[in-house]
């Protein structure tokens, strides 16, 4: 890094640097975010998970929304509905979209990470797990 | 936002290290390049999380997942299944012991709940070898907004509006130090001296701050310097604590090469620099004389004062000399208010307290507290309770200096002026737990044996008089005690801390006179009746085999390492008191429980 001439100087290498250490200042208030987790099975990146977590946080940022965080996660076992993406909005129980490409990507960051409606193509959750 | 999605924190303080944590860094990068994940998963080495006990520490954000006691060969688990599946590794997470269950959120375990982190804000948050990471946290704005908006005399104004005292043990207002070293004219140079000679046995708070956030010390003592009108800084450490030493050089050189350190400060006209000094280890040089003495490259010996270095300091020339903790406060009071530091703790010991948790207490580990939390929450909530379901007994705080505290004292809000009215003192921080096994009179040897090779014998009462309460003790603790030893104990120990030159001598005799005060029945077992009522002290006590329990197995005597047990197999065992050494491992060998020690 080169020098550092003024205060000026200082809070925009802060703003540049702020991205270094957001994921662990979101993570200790973990549950006043939204999280999105995308099935990233073999299923999952033949079907475009990949692309469909790229164009997430495309979507995302474009749109300055800054209370989000993406993990990945393996097969979710709806393979039939590829990808597919769990979103946990703050304080709601999750909820798995399936056939999440193309335009779906910015209709489910639209209607329901910003206004919190339910999207078409909802998976109903069909099991329990043991950490329940 | 960045490509990176997760991060994994890995805790690089000098406690995990010693715990493989290095291997587990390797393991990581190694598996998530294998993986072709490193480009979105980026592993930081952080400072000191604190929960030594359950060390290594490895912390996942954003889901702020926090594994513990993780080894080497968990890596390649915590990568398949958390880092590529999403799925916790529940075998990993800190069990509650009350209520068995796994928490897997550090905010949620009793150990953070009533901590409050202020000097340690950033120890295990941040990377501590990376300046970014630093200023990404506020940090050095502190000191811009102070270059920019504020003069010298008004720096002195908040911190002595803070009420911020000196953390290093006797609790000075800081704001008033620095005024005193101000008031001094600097024609030909003035000091800020930052004290890491972290000599208290026990203690490790001031090591872990400058291992893992050693950017909020240089900022801090450019703040000072700035105030009492310095351009020098020295920091005096000591050289055992090499990982402290490395990351406090790489952060002054990256300070230094972006400008943060050296001439014209953010453009300002304030010019400083920061240089260290090595000192070998000896508890005295802590004494702010002593450790210029030593910086001078003179035996570490006190002087006595005045003159105070804010006067006659490094070189003759005025010096302002605080300890690392206390410096580690100074960048969170201006960034946030001195109201709001004031409105922490208590009305005369605001803020917090770094408290370096040990001995037989459940969790050992690093603990900020506010002033003001009670003993009682200290050692039972945050450090859960009494190890192996014993009786508590005595705590110690202070270190050397400081006295042991009992069951009545727990309620104790701890501040600078409640320990002292209790009979110890704060010390460094330094809190040692005892339970009911632990002989005090053996406590009050062990810290005046401590003291007696620290002392730096320049004078009499120090050199020779705890030489002879060590003799005492010794007899005490051997069964040769006389109630004239307890008297002679007292007096002594009195004019040893009347007639002292310095803080070590004077306040060497603590640890008896405590002891002596609050636990004076063990002292009279002791001398009156040969007894170790802990069953502590190896001269005072016997095993001694119940011949209605023993079975003839034959495995005590196979045990025992002075071939004291005779039996042969299907007879009853007998102890031959004279061969005996009391090393107990007859009784722990023993199925049938038919030893016991008396």
């Amino acid at each position: 890094m080169s020098t550092i001439k003024s205060l000026d100087e200082l809070k925009k290498i802060r703003a540049q640097m702020k991205s270094a250490t957001e994921l662990r200042e979101k993570g200790q208030e973990i549950e006043k975010l939204v999280q999105v987790k995308v099935s990233m099975g073999t299923c999952g990146i033949v079907a475009g998970a990949r692309e469909t977590l790229d164009g997430l946080m495309e979507e995302v940022t474009s749109r300055g929304i800054d209370n989000v965080v993406f993990t990945q996660t393996g097969c979710m076992g709806y393979c039939h509905s590829e990808p597919t993406v769990e979103i946990t909005l703050p304080g709601q129980d999750p909820v798995v979209f399936g056939d999440v490409s193309g335009n779906r990507i910015s209709e489910i960051v639209e209607r329901y990470i910003v206004e919190g409606e339910l999207v078409d193509g909802v998976i109903p959750v069909a099991y329990k797990t043991i950490h329940e | 936002m960045t490509d990176v999605k997760m991060h994994v924190l890995v805790c690089g303080g000098t406690g995990c290290m010693s715990s493989k944590s290095q291997e587990i860094i390797d393991n990581f990068r190694r598996c998530l390049e294998e993986r072709r994940m490193d480009q979105e998963v980026k592993v930081i080495v952080s400072g000191c999380f604190g929960f030594c006990e359950k060390g290594p520490i490895v912390k996942i954000a954003p889901d702020n997942t926090f594994y513990v006691q993780v080894t080497p060969e968990d890596v390649e688990e915590i990568v398949e299944e958390h880092i590529v599946k999403g799925r916790k590794v529940p075998r990993l997470l800190y069990v509650d012991p009350k209520t068995s269950e796994h928490i897997s959120d550090s905010k949620h375990m009793d150990f953070y709940k009533k901590q409050m982190r202020v000097a340690l804000r950033n120890c295990g948050f941040i990377d501590p070898e990376n300046i970014d990471e630093y200023i990404a946290r506020d940090g050095y704005m502190a000191l811009g907004t102070i270059l920019e908006t504020l003069t010298p005399a008004e720096v002195i104004d908040k911190v002595k509006s803070s009420g911020l005292r000196g953390r290093g043990g006797g609790g000075f207002p800081t704001g008033l130090k620095w005024e005193f070293a101000s008031r001094y004219s600097s024609e030909q140079g003035k000091y800020v001296i930052c004290n890491a000679d972290e000599g208290d046995p026990g203690a490790f708070m001031d090591r872990s701050i400058l291992e893992g956030d050693p950017h909020s010390i240089v900022e801090a003592m450019s703040i000072c310097g700035y105030a009492i009108g310095a351009d020098k800084g020295l920091v005096y450490i000591r050289a055992e604590y090499p990982l402290a030493v490395k990351r406090l050089r790489g952060a002054i050189e990256s300070a230094r090469s972006t400008g943060l350190l050296g001439k014209n400060i953010l453009g300002s006209e304030f010019s400083f620099d920061i240089d260290i000094r090595y000192g070998a280890g000896a508890f005295v040089c802590g004494e702010e004389t002593a450790l210029i003495h030593s910086m001078e490259g003179e035996r570490g010996e006190p002087t006595s004062k005045p003159p105070f270095p804010a006067e006659k300091g490094f070189w003759g020339k005025p010096s302002n000399v605080n300890n690392v903790e206390t410096f580690a406060n100074v960048p969170a009071i201006f960034l946030k208010g001195p109201d709001w530091f004031s409105s922490i703790g208590t009305e005369k010991s605001p803020g917090t307290k770094v408290f370096a948790l040990a001995g037989k207490v459940n969790n050992v580990g690093l603990v900020e507290v506010p002033m003001g939390t009670t003993l009682r929450e200290v050692i039972f909530d945050i450090g859960g309770g009494i190890r192996g379901g014993k009786r508590f007994k005595a705590v110690q705080t202070g270190g050397p200096s400081g006295g042991c505290l009992t069951e009545q004292d727990l309620d104790t809000p701890i501040d600078f002026d409640n320990l002292l009215a209790a009979g110890s003192m704060m010390g460094s921080g330094g809190m040692i737990v005892m339970d009911e096994t632990d002989c005090m009179p053996a406590v009050a040897k062990f810290y005046l044996e401590f003291t007696v090779e620290e002392s730096c014998g320049k004078c009499t009462p120090c050199r020779v008089g705890n030489k002879r309460l060590l003799e005492i003790l010794e007899k005490i603790t051997e069964g040769k005690g006389t109630p004239e030893d307890l008297k002679t104990l007292k007096d002594l120990s009195g004019v040893i801390k009347d007639t002292s030159l310095c803080g070590l001598g004077q306040t060497a005799p603590n640890p008896i006179l405590s002891t002596l005060d609050k636990f004076w029945d063990e002292y009279v077992a002791h001398v009156e009746e040969r007894r170790c009522p802990s069953g502590k002290c190896r001269k005072l006590i016997s095993y001694r085999i119940d011949p209605d329990l023993c079975r003839g197995c034959t495995m005590c005597a196979r045990k025992c390492p002075a071939d004291a047990i005779s039996g042969s197999i299907k007879e009853i065992h007998v102890i031959d008191q004279d061969r005996c050494v009391k090393c107990g491992a007859c009784m722990d060998t023993c199925k049938f429980g038919a030893i016991s020690k008396i």
